[in-house]
């Protein structure tokens, strides 16, 4: 199925890599945005969002903050 | 897969935690064969949190996410008998069973080893609640990159605040230091670099009273000899330290920290229930030392077990 997902996150926050890897685990393609690397990127992210935490998953369009694996399951519906 | 089916729906252990002790607890547990269950609000604990370690024997260096996830394949190997997302709410020892309430549900087992770990301490300020994730963030490591360009505030004067702000330096405008003690108590040899900086401002002796915003953070309001100022930031890093994650097991006895009394059997008060790692009132806190009192928790747990039958 294609399902666009992005993950806006920093290297070194441990949410940030569980997330990331749930979704390789459950082999979800991913657009992975380190936020560090791009500030542009990381005010998007606090936009679209309305807050300041890493990670914030985008899930067809719906917005899952941190690494809440029950909702990015439903989001994904697995 | 559930390696270990139970049938009675009464465990012989339940671990709460899985940090570097509720996950060497379960290593132990399943190489002795008993049915058990970890409840666990994350993995890995304070350990997936931590930068860079050099000091957990048989590892030079490895970063805090990589020896978490270490931990975590080999709580693995043995079958997936974690159920991550669950915080213990209340636990409760009732005609020899122990019954453990969670937010997703109720378990009961003859034996508990708590390993619950810590957590950051909170201000405990009007605001500080509300504009959580929205400038308050009690991660520097993780959300310190949000603030580039942006004035902020740490909050501490330990060995952790100074790291944050030795982190913030490299992303954030200006810096203030909010310390509560007269002096910084940190390493000095991180104190010299953050003097360095002309972009940081301590502040010692100062108390935050309030946090103030609209959708976000601000500014902060900070008390300091008698007098109240407001200082213009846009985030605010807690480094407070920590408290341990203890207030669920009521019937067991704390001290005044709020961390549990173990012997060194990892026995607490209640028949049955032990404890082990960071939770406990056992001295120094170490990844290396949460691990083997997660061992003995275990280990001490099978033999209470095998007493009972």
């Amino acid at each position: 199925m294609d399902r666009k997902v992005r993950v806006y996150s920093t290297p070194s926050c441990p949410y940030c890599i569980r997330a990331k890897q749930f979704l390789k685990d459950n082999n979800v393609e991913f657009e992975d945005i380190d936020v560090s690397l791009n500030p542009e990127k990381g005010q998007e992210m606090i936009d679209v969002s309305g807050q300041m935490g890493v990670p914030v998953l985008i899930i067809d369009g719906k917005i899952i903050v941190g690494f809440d694996k029950e909702s990015i399951r439903k989001a994904l519906g697995i | 897969m559930e390696f270990y089916h139970n049938m009675s729906n009464i465990y012989d252990l339940i671990i709460i935690g899985a940090g570097p002790a509720g996950i060497t607890a379960s290593v132990y547990a399943a190489r002795k064969r008993i049915i058990f269950l970890v409840v666990t609000k994350d993995i890995g604990g304070q350990a997936a949190w931590s930068g860079d370690i050099e000091n957990y024997t048989g590892y030079q260096f490895i970063t805090g996410p990589e020896l978490a996830s270490k931990f975590e394949e080999h709580m693995k190997k043995y079958g997936n008998n974690v159920r991550e997302g669950e915080e213990a709410i209340e636990v409760k020892r009732k005609d020899n069973i122990i019954s453990v309430k969670t937010n997703r549900g109720l378990y009961e087992a003859k034996t508990l080893v708590i390993a619950s770990g810590k957590k950051s301490k909170e201000l405990g300020v009007p605001g500080e609640k509300e504009f959580k994730n929205r400038g308050v963030t009690y991660c520097a490591t993780c959300d310190g990159p949000l603030f580039s360009g942006k004035d902020v505030a740490i909050i501490g004067g330990g060995n952790s605040a100074l790291d944050a702000a030795l982190q913030l330096i490299k992303i954030a405008k200006r810096l203030y230091l909010i310390n509560i003690t007269p002096n910084i108590t940190g390493d000095p040899i991180m104190q010299e670099k953050i003097r360095e900086s002309d972009k940081v401002t301590i502040l010692n002796s100062a108390e935050v009273t309030a946090i103030t915003g609209d959708k976000a953070v601000r500014s902060i309001r900070v008390k300091r000899e008698g007098k109240e100022e407001t200082l213009p930031v846009q985030g605010i890093f807690v480094e407070i330290g920590l408290i341990p994650n203890s207030g669920f097991a009521k019937e067991v006895d704390r001290n005044e920290l709020g961390e549990i009394k173990v012997d060194c059997h990892n026995s607490t008060n209640v028949p049955g229930i032990f404890a082990a790692g960071d939770v406990t009132n056992v001295p120094e806190k170490q990844i290396v030392i949460a691990a083997g009192e997660g061992s003995k928790a275990a280990l001490s747990a099978f033999r209470y077990l095998n007493q009972s039958r």
